[in-house]
């Protein structure tokens, strides 16, 4: 049987700002734990988000490099789930109305033509801190230097039909944002995160299979195993008559294989509604044209200006 | 003296009949000895407060006076004070000494207010009694078998006994209102906005407010001088200019249009509480001012729509609340979800614990819809219904409460009953409005109030027409024997 593959990708962008997407502490990496951690990211009682206006001028710059519309009125919402790194017990993200809205990527695929890959939005969310598992005698520290530093979730289309046109994608993404310079792209660091959501169907079928979401994987060239492996496991899985379960996985390098992380649980709740504590941002186009004139030549433009410019091919 | 208002305690003051260190120790004294009856104060802070107004005395004598410089203060205990504890009513905050001030209580200490210490509340905010309150109810001064109305309740008996000059509250469904009326003072309930929620430990977020509990409209526009305006720390705060809401203190009443809505005035209102209200009516009529019936349509939505929106929020507030960081933890935790678990069973109230369940419930998958949505839709509704009523008229007068004050342990068995409390403040907070409960009438030795709700930011009118009224009756300036 011949078995079409059919891939989304969420990737994580931290951006890169001065200062958190709520409050002024630095967003450096690498300083000692819970030293850049505000009364407001600690989550301290009466405590208030003002939203950095920079990071929706970083969100609006992504939104006009892929053509997409940006939402003239976006409102945060708050994720709701119990974590320590999380120290508010929510997250502020965009539910309905994100700031940027439905857009487009090229990528150009390894016979050389090309493909239009549909991004169905981004929205600004905060990041959370980490759980520090070694180091405390059966405890966990917590570090809270992350906590709220700015994220934009780019969300595909489940447009790509293998391992390679995901890879071509993510590297396409990553240049834009270097060339926009709204973020160091650091995989390894964590500046770009990728979370697959992986499926499988008969060739022809226009149904998707059931998706899993591999978590988290931290280089291009584990992403492409991670894929392979997935799509191989559910291939092995559908043809000796088993069904895959939908469910989050974790892609495990030093094995090469992915590994159900939380199979038990249940579908979370996370009980999105409006943040209280934050207007919705209004978008005019006075602000939207003034990101436009700060943009960089793009990386498709430029290289169609050397084609047409210079002759070269 | 110390039944004096904070405008003549500034006469006071500035004649130097009297020092801020001299009322302050006074102040100091009766609280020592009232406060282990009435509870109104969880924490003193003698030290402080006698550091502050030598300070205060220091300013005065150096010519940098303002009209709160060296007034003893008391702060509900809701509002973040750095250095000393911030327990919000809960034994899960029982511990907590918050790093930082909140902006209410930065404003008036820069102002020069001393401040006497923290008072008791409802615990979170939640309630209308004060009898959710880890730290035991608060005794009404009128009658000490009775509730002062909560949630600000330690607040208003502490006004109201003359254990301070003035107070701060907070106000989400009438937190600052009620416990005004039981009390026998004068209490407001700012716009949605006027004053900066930074620092003000969050109960439903689209609908706190800060407010003044005080002796008078005059001090109540004494006190808004100080803590209303703009405030970056605070996104949903106002951007909008200082006001002097003292100026318009001396208007007449002449062409006011004063509307009574319908739905106030019917059943569930006692005739008794009636005739009290007709006769404020009759004063302000004899100072210019014509009524008319209004119309509040959707106003028996209110309580139900706001028992979802104020949970919903309050049930995400208080995530933060887990034991990691401040605040209480229980005894060795065997693991997260062990310490999530019992820090929270343990450090929150029974009330806190029902309406994190509701609100909880309201905006799981499948329920959204039908509860949270729908009550933001009502709350529009109550908007509009406002909105259509201030075309008419320039201020709304009814009741604050149904009735007076009652007995302690009378209404706490049933969630309801204690909710129908608010049936006529509640609107006012999810319409952002502004309202000012002052003291109307007497009943059965019991003090009992009438609000008055304005047009968004209309504090200013609302201050002068309850000024006007204490200027021609004597209700306000009536005090209980404790």
């Amino acid at each position: 049987m011949t078995w079409e593959t059919v891939i989304g990708l969420e990737v994580h962008v931290q951006l890169a700002t001065q200062s958190k997407l709520f409050s002024g502490s630095s967003t450096r990496f690498g300083a000692a734990p819970n030293t850049q951690a505000s009364l407001y990211d600690l989550a301290m009682p009466g405590t208030l988000p003002v939203m950095n206006e920079e990071v929706l001028r970083m969100a609006v710059s992504f939104g006009l490099a892929v053509d997409a519309e940006i939402g003239q009125r976006s409102v945060f919402d708050r994720k709701n789930y119990f974590y320590p790194d999380l120290p508010k017990g929510y997250q502020i993200s965009q539910l309905d109305l994100p700031t940027v809205g439905r857009g487009t990527l090229k990528i150009q695929l390894e016979d050389g033509s090309e493909k239009i890959i549909a991004i169905t939005r981004a929205h600004i969310e905060e990041d959370a801190g980490k759980s520090l598992h070694e180091d405390f005698q059966g405890m966990s520290g917590i570090d809270l230097n992350r906590a709220g530093t700015p994220l934009l979730e780019i969300v595909s289309d489940p447009d790509l039909r293998n391992a390679k046109e995901a890879v071509a994608y993510l590297k396409k993404l990553h240049s834009i944002i270097l060339y926009l310079g709204i973020s160091d792209g650091n995989m390894a660091q964590g500046s770009m995160r990728c979370d697959a959501n992986v499926s499988i169907r008969k060739k022809g079928d226009t149904e998707f299979g059931t998706r899993t979401e591999i978590k988290n994987v931290n280089s291009f060239r584990f992403v492409e195993k991670a894929i392979n492996y997935e799509v191989q496991r559910q291939i092995e899985i559908l043809e000796d008559g088993g069904r895959i379960v939908q469910e989050t996985r974790l892609y495990d390098s030093d094995k090469d294989e992915t590994r159900s992380m939380r199979s038990k649980e249940v579908a979370n709740d996370y009980r999105y509604f409006p943040e209280p504590d934050l207007l919705p941002l209004v978008i005019d186009d006075a602000f939207i044209e003034a990101v436009r004139a700060t943009l960089p030549e793009l990386p498709g433009a430029r290289c169609q200006r050397f084609v047409s410019q210079y002759g070269l091919s | 003296m110390l039944s004096k208002t904070v405008a003549e305690l500034a006469t006071a003051l500035a004649k130097k009949e009297v020092s801020s260190v001299e009322l302050t120790q006074a102040y100091l004294d009766r609280i020592a000895q009232l406060n282990p009856a009435l509870n109104a104060y969880v924490t003193t802070t003698p030290e402080l407060a006698l550091s502050q107004a030598a300070a205060a005395d220091a300013q005065r004598a150096a010519g940098n006076a303002t009209p709160f410089t060296g007034i003893p203060v008391a702060h509900k205990d809701i509002f973040c004070t750095r250095d000393v504890l911030t327990a919000c009513g809960s034994r899960m905050l029982a511990n907590f000494t918050s790093p930082y001030d909140a902006c209410v209580v930065e404003r008036l200490q820069s102002a020069g207010a001393v401040m006497l210490g923290k008072t008791n509340m409802d615990e979170f905010a939640m309630g209308s009694s004060n009898e959710s309150s880890y730290f035991g109810a608060v005794h009404n001064p009128w009658d000490q078998d009775r509730v002062p109305g909560g949630s600000s309740g330690g607040s208003a008996a502490a006004v109201a006994a003359d254990l301070c000059a003035i107070a701060t509250g907070t106000d989400t469904g009438g937190s600052i209102r009620q416990p005004a009326s039981f009390c026998g003072i004068t209490g407001l309930k700012p716009t949605y906005g006027r004053v900066s929620r930074w620092g003000m430990i969050a109960f439903a977020s689209s609908l706190d407010q800060a407010g003044p509990l005080s002796k008078s409209a005059e001090d109540a526009a004494l006190m808004m001088n100080v803590i209303a305006g703009a405030d970056a720390r605070d996104s949903t705060c106002l951007d909008i200019p200082a006001e002097d809401f003292s100026a318009q203190l001396n208007q007449p009443l002449t062409g006011l249009r004063i509307g009574l809505p319908r739905e106030h005035f019917s059943d569930g209102l006692s005739s008794q509480v009636q005739e009290i209200l007709q006769l404020a009516i009759k004063t302000l009529e004899s100072l210019g001012a014509t009524v008319k019936t209004v119309e509040l349509p959707n106003n028996h939505l209110s309580v139900p729509a706001y028992y979802v929106i104020a949970p919903a929020e309050a049930s995400a507030n208080l995530s933060r609340f887990d034991g990691a960081r401040f605040g209480y933890r229980c005894e060795n935790p065997v693991n997260l979800e062990d310490m999530y678990k019992r820090s929270r069973g343990e450090g929150f109230g029974d009330e806190v614990k029902r309406r994190i369940m509701v609100g909880t419930y309201a905006l799981s998958a499948g329920y959204y819809d039908a509860y949270y949505k729908q009550a933001q839709k009502i709350r529009r509704l109550i908007k509009q219904d406002f909105d259509t009523a201030f075309k008419d008229v320039d201020l709304i007068l009814g009741p604050t409460s149904p009735h007076t004050a009652f007995k302690l342990g009378e209404k706490n068995s049933d969630p309801v009953t204690m909710y129908l409390e608010d049936i006529y403040t509640i609107a006012v907070n999810l319409a952002g409005l502004p309202g000012i409960s002052l003291p109307a009438g007497m009943l059965g030795g019991l003090p009992i109030g009438m609000q008055l709700v304005g047009p968004a930011l209309s504090e200013s009118r609302l201050l002068n027409v309850a000024h006007q009224f204490q200027l021609n009756t004597d209700w306000h300036t009536q005090r209980p024997e404790v």
